[in-house]
């Protein structure tokens, strides 16, 4: 039994249609189908946030939001970040933290920080880790990652 | 995850059908974020989901009309932990709204599915028996309003008919000089369940209501009419005495005799709060 639909979605400002079975997530939809492997694959249960991707101006778990669900979203994943082939400010403030060792959680660790900053253009370190939390670093760069997040929200008054 | 139908109603006479003619082949879809795990571990199997996220009536939304807060099903907990009505009038559901999950979390699951998952330890369950809050289901035979004291039945078991959607639940606004909080130990802050929680809910005349969340196969209201509870220097012995009514398991977040010390504790840190609230002037 198939039960195939047809998605269309918004990603990253373009367009995009896709034919996906309900048992495919948002996750599996942009990978797969529209090849942005950028958004990583991990736990899958919406534990670890390395899926992490904006959807409607949201962060969400793309791994616990089903393909069919996102039909007629709007969709940024971090594609859409370093778009124009030069890092974004927040991303080159991960490298020069320290912040990206093995790199697998970094694309997620970068959508919740821009998703963090958006609301919060100065966050404590208190409001960092509150807001990260959803992120987990398997290489325990924690310290370098909020250290980015400060660095980066600095660096916007300087 | 294994094959199954996807339907988007955009009706709730259409969403109840669906619920009928399948049976307990269907599944309800808000937040997902319970749902889709259990899809994926197989745990659940069925024939159709059913995202009522298009289902008009249930968009989101938070309004006061009179003495009553609604809050609808597709309703967010990011929205919960934010809104200005629900912070000044439920602080306590506030503050539970916010420590569930993380930010990824919060922005896809709902209020309603909290509760209808029916976790002993969902963290919203204890605020909203404090204040009394009624689920609003629609089925068949049209609306009805549990009290949610009447909504918790077991462990991811309730009340609500297998062809009843939840649409919305109500909270009675407290009086002026009522006071609430909520308490939560975890193991760590961010993406772990309650090991305990406790509300608590003192209004002008001293009667007391607390809920227990994570201490039983369901969440656990207690009610005192005699002002002992919310007398600080006169509530041990009564508290001692309720906090034996919980019967928490021994899990991987902590041991049963762990959680009856935690939550005796908790409960007279909550209650504290609860009633300096009161003090300033209430609610908040």
């Amino acid at each position: 039994m198939t039960h195939t639909r047809t998605i269309r979605l918004t990603v990253n400002g373009t367009t995009r249609q896709v034919r996906a079975e309900p048992g495919h997530t948002l996750l599996d939809l942009l990978r797969d189908d529209l090849e942005l492997t950028g958004t990583k694959a991990c736990c899958l249960v919406g534990e670890c946030g390395a899926c992490t991707v904006s959807m409607n101006g949201r962060i969400v778990d793309s791994c616990l939001v089903l393909a069919a669900e996102a039909d007629g979203a709007e969709v940024t994943t971090i594609e859409a970040v370093a778009a124009g082939g030069g890092l974004d400010p927040l991303q080159q403030a991960f490298l020069d933290s320290g912040a990206v060792q093995c790199g697998y959680c970094t694309p997620g660790q970068v959508m919740a920080a821009r998703d963090l900053l958006a609301r919060v253009p100065h966050p404590s370190v208190a409001q960092i880790q509150e807001a990260m939390a959803g992120n987990l670093c398997r290489c325990g760069c924690y310290r370098q990652i909020t250290e980015a997040v400060q660095a980066a929200a600095a660096a916007v008054d300087r | 995850m294994q094959g199954f139908g996807y339907e988007r109603p955009h009706a709730l006479a259409r969403a109840v059908a669906l619920l009928q003619a399948h049976g307990s082949q269907a599944v309800l879809l808000a937040g997902g974020t319970d749902l889709i795990v259990g899809l994926r571990e197989r745990r659940l199997r069925p024939a159709v989901v059913v995202d009522i996220k298009h289902v008009a009536g249930l968009e989101p939304s938070i309004t006061r009309a009179g003495g009553l807060v609604r809050i609808t099903a597709d309703t967010v907990l990011t929205d919960v932990a934010a809104d200005q009505c629900v912070r000044s009038n439920f602080p306590a559901l506030a503050q539970a709204a916010a420590v569930i999950g993380t930010v990824q979390i919060r922005n896809r699951a709902t209020l309603a599915g909290n509760i209808c998952n029916a976790s002993p330890a969902a963290d919203t369950a204890p605020p909203l028996l404090v204040y009394q809050a009624q689920v609003v289901a629609y089925g068949p035979g049209g609306t009805r309003r549990i009290p949610i004291d009447g909504f918790f039945a077991g462990p991811g078991l309730t009340t609500l008919a297998p062809d009843e959607v939840v649409t919305a639940i109500e909270l009675p606004v407290p009086g002026p000089h009522a006071g609430s909080a909520f308490g939560r130990l975890s193991r760590r802050r961010g993406a772990d369940l309650a090991t305990v929680s406790v509300s608590a809910y003192v209004d002008g005349d001293g009667a007391t209501r607390l809920g227990f969340g994570a201490v039983g196969p369901r969440p656990i209201l207690i009610a005192d009419h005699s002002g002992q509870l919310a007398d600080p220097a006169g509530r041990a012995d009564m508290l001692a005495r309720l906090v034996r009514t919980a019967s928490p398991i021994s899990d991987v977040r902590a041991s049963r005799e762990y959680r009856m010390s935690m939550l005796a504790e908790l409960s007279q840190r909550v209650l504290d709060a609860a009633t300096g609230r009161r003090a300033e002037g209430g609610r908040r």
